[in-house]
């Protein structure tokens, strides 16, 4: 059979070229060179090869909103700070910082840098880039990241004056930001993609600049835009003009875009890829244990957690003692090893281990089942239900894909196991969950968060408010509140992150949601790239990447 | 013949409408917007982006804009893809969907055709046999376990193309024989049993018995009379070929517009949908009228101008 299937498929194919080279296939012809060269290109040192999955939906970084247009904007444009190899923020076009006594104010010299096209980079060219985003006619969606700035949210929301902004160049080299509130992991957001600089000339002569590579598409960063096919690939090569070109060892990166982790991984072990899986593709659940077991997975924790959010304004978890029992009965540590296999770390916290070492541990202890069964039966009790078999069925929410699927039948197992409760899964298209969430039309439902910046503030200032809009618990907390806001105007570091600690211990106390696993990026990479920064957060920079 | 396919036109247009309208409609009503995402937009964004794609005007107001819009041929922007239009993403994908169809479509053909050509002046011995056998391999392994497989033992171990990707030639190979296995099977089978049909026929016997050659009497009487179902169904294998191709364009990183298709409806993404929709639905009308011009040209029988067919 399998002799017999072999001799069909190899006349197939001696058939099948034979067929298809008469069919006109002439356009591709003369590139035919290239697919023999690629197996060659370990010979040629700097060229690096990656997979960015999908088409970036925006280069322009006022319109940015999403981790492939991150990606590929953090190597071409560099802002006033960039995130160093050791993950803290470092000067980048900034050459020098000035933080008043208040620290509301910024004041930030701007190096001796160029554009790709001769022009200085300017602080004019930063005014221009923020205020192009809050204008509200120009539908930035991310435009909310800069409600740090002082008037941003007016300007933004059509309130104010964009001339209000507090953003000044006060001259070509010095830019002066002004803050709401002190915002001590400012420098952090400087570096954000929604803060990159745009060349003012180019943008102002042409607002269509950043559509196509070309001409138009200047860049200040380690990298120029020099090809972008559409939906296919992005060719970016070493800036000569760039004011740190020296440390760019790379001479160009080939970002291609392959929406399918199997096909990732075959590329990479193929040789037509340097690096497969995250934080810019993705590999196969299947193939980890494998890879992990040749030693030839890396593993990172980063900034991101996978939640189950209670509805806490309908029964049973309007009662927190049913929340907790809810959350103390999952086997976390089963479920990493089981069906995600990428050595996650169990969480029983909501601010990552990244941003509060502790966290590793977290509040209570995982898959505590004893406890779990004492806070039912308080729970019980409180609702007026003699014991669980009494207690209606819970409806278990997550949107299509197989991992979520996968984690909610073990945990609806989990929870009949340990708690005796009857649990129904329900399964929905991602818009038609995201509505479900958004209107409060659940019970207990999947959601990940993954940090914008290196900071515990983002991962709790979405349950400030009920109605915040991405709280979607219905929880809300006074004592809560009074802390976040606290921390808001504390200056001094070590007090805020305490009252940051403290808002994190009231929130679990209440466990409006329960925290299931952080997030870990797990990739393979060619054997001599050296010095692919990825950070906290799980942003990649090429800056120093290398074949050795 | 000219009346024939005037009447067919204004058909076409008709069920463009239709479908034009009934997708439009059906978009609406389906929950979700194009700005949801996990990290929720402040409200006044959201207000803001609804006016600038003109979400927040009454429905028979956008209703009449699309209709006006694919009238000029203009899709408008993309709501995903901020850098290009509706048009770009057709006029940039499309090429490459078509060539990867067109493609496995003659690889589809001509060796299905010839396999059947095969099992059936064999009938009943080995070769029928084999080409049977394929056959029904061909049919029952889906088109993405056929990629894998040929990545696998082609790519992977024996290195003879490349994994993915839309760069060469050799880079074409590999998608449009998976994209062609389940097609080539098929008319594999269609052409043996109608083949089998044609040789049975008194005609042959007689073409036989005047001591005609083995060959003419293939060639001249029977192929042509046996290709008749295969062209029946080159009207629903286009119109597979050419938007079924996205599992296969997925696997294997082809920027054609069968992605499109798929993911704009997974986004919300309003205006790729009905443009994607519209395109494919006047590509799917165009090739059953020529598959049904076609069918008359072959065999005379069939009489466009009288409207029916098959007398």
């Amino acid at each position: 059979m399998n002799k017999r299937l072999s001799i069909f498929f190899s006349m197939l194919l001696v058939l099948s070229m034979f067929l298809a080279a008469c069919s006109g296939g002439g356009d591709n012809a003369e590139d035919g060179k290239k697919g023999g060269d690629d197996d060659k290109k370990s010979d040629v040192p700097q060229e690096l090869r990656v997979n960015i999955n999908t088409e970036p939906p925006s280069l322009n970084p006022g319109l940015a909103e999403d981790a492939t247009s991150g990606t590929v904007l953090r190597q071409i444009l560099e802002g006033l700070t960039r995130i160093g190899k050791d993950g803290k923020p470092e000067n980048a076009m900034a050459e020098d910082v000035k933080v008043s006594d208040d620290q509301k104010t910024y004041t930030f010299k701007i190096r001796d840098a160029k554009w790709s096209n001769g022009d200085a980079v300017t602080a004019n060219d930063f005014v221009y880039a923020w205020k192009w985003a809050l204008d509200p006619a120009n539908n930035s969606t991310y435009a909310y990241q800069l409600y740090y700035i002082e008037g941003a949210e007016a300007a933004n929301t059509g309130e104010g004056s964009l001339d209000a902004v507090g953003v000044k160049a006060v001259d070509d080299k010095t830019l002066e930001v002004k803050l709401v509130n002190p915002t001590p992991y400012f420098l952090e957001l400087t570096a954000f993609y929604t803060y990159l600089p745009v060349n003012s000339k180019v943008a102002e002569a042409n607002p269509e600049w950043a559509t196509d590579a070309g001409e138009n598409y200047t860049t200040n960063g380690p990298f120029h835009l020099t090809e972008w096919s559409h939906s296919d690939k992005i060719v970016l090569e070493k800036s000569e003009t760039y004011w740190d070109a020296e440390t760019v060892k790379l001479d160009s990166i080939e970002m291609i875009m392959i929406n399918d982790p199997n096909t990732e991984l075959s590329m990479f072990d193929n040789g037509e890829l340097d690096w497969a899986g995250a934080p810019t593709g993705a590999l196969p659940t299947d193939a980890m244990q494998a890879l992990k077991d040749d030693g030839r997975l890396t593993t990172q924790p980063i900034a991101g957690i996978y939640n189950y959010k209670f509805n806490t304004t309908v029964e049973p978890f309007n009662n927190v003692n049913i929340r907790k029992a809810f959350a103390h009965a999952i086997n976390r540590q089963e479920i990493i090893d089981n069906i995600l296999q990428g050595e996650q770390l169990p969480a029983m916290a909501i601010v990552p281990p990244t941003m509060f070492e502790e966290n590793e541990k977290g509040y209570f202890p995982d898959n505590d089942v004893e406890k779990a069964k004492e806070f039912l039966q308080k729970g019980l009790e409180e609702l007026g239900y003699k014991d669980a078999s009494e207690l209606p069925a819970v409806t278990l929410s997550y949107n299509t894909s197989e991992a979520h699927q996968k984690i909610a039948q073990a945990i609806q197992d989990m929870w009949k196991q340990n708690l005796g409760v009857e649990v129904n899964l329900d399964n929905a298209e991602w818009n038609v969950y995201l509505d479900k969430i958004n209107t409060m039309d659940y019970q207990v439902g999947r959601l990940g968060w993954l940090g914008d910046f290196n900071d515990a503030m983002n991962f709790l200032e979405m349950y400030r408010d009920a109605d915040g809009g991405n709280n979607s618990t219905g929880w809300e907390s006074k004592e809560f509140q009074d802390l976040l806001a606290k921390s808001a105007t504390e200056a001094d570091a070590e007090a805020r992150q305490q009252l940051l600690k403290d808002a994190e211990a009231i929130f679990m106390e209440d466990m409006p949601v329960a925290p299931i696993y952080f997030y870990t990026n797990n990739w393979v990479q060619a054997e001599g790239l050296k010095d692919v920064v990825v950070s906290g957060l799980g942003d990649v920079q090429y800056k120093w990447a290398h074949f050795e | 013949m000219a009346k024939y396919i005037g009447k067919r036109l204004l058909y076409m247009l008709l069920s463009l409408w239709m479908i034009v309208t009934a997708t439009f409609f059906f978009m609406r009503i389906a929950p979700g917007n194009p700005f949801a995402s996990e990290k929720k937009l402040p409200p006044e964004i959201e207000a803001n982006l609804n006016a600038h794609f003109g979400l927040d005007k009454p429905w028979y107001a956008q209703y009449w804009e699309y209709l006006v819009r694919i009238v000029n041929w203009d899709f408008g922007p993309s709501f995903k893809y901020k850098s290009q239009t509706v048009n770009d993403l057709i006029n940039e994908g499309f090429p490459v969907s078509f060539l990867l169809g067109m493609e496995a479509i003659f690889i589809a053909v001509a060796v299905g055709v010839l396999l059947g050509i095969i099992a059936a002046l064999k009938h009943n011995r080995w070769p029928d046999y084999t080409a049977m056998i394929v056959a029904v391999l061909g049919i029952s392994v889906p088109s993405f376990i056929m990629a894998s497989f040929l990545q696998y033992f082609l790519a992977i171990k024996m290195g003879i193309f490349p994994v993915a990707r839309w760069e060469s030639f050799m880079h074409s190979v590999l998608p449009a024989v998976a994209l062609a296995s389940t097609p080539m099977a098929f008319i594999a089978r269609l052409t043996r049993s109608s083949m089998l049909e044609v040789l049975a026929n008194d005609y042959i016997k007689t073409a036989k018995s005047k001591g005609l050659s083995r060959g003419v009497i293939t060639v001249k009487h029977t192929i042509r009379n046996a290709l008749l179902p295969v062209v029946t169904y080159m009207g629903p294998l286009t119109a597979g070929i050419l938007t079924g191709s996205f599992v296969i364009e997925r696997i294997f990183g082809i920027p054609g517009l069968g992605a499109h298709f798929v993911t704009s409806i997974n986004n919300r993404d309003y205006t790729v949908i009905m443009g994607v929709t519209v395109f494919y639905s006047i590509l799917l009308l165009v090739s059953i009228l020529l598959v049904d011009i076609a069918y008359g040209i072959i065999d005379p029988r069939i009489k466009l101008a009288g409207g029916k067919k098959g007398e």
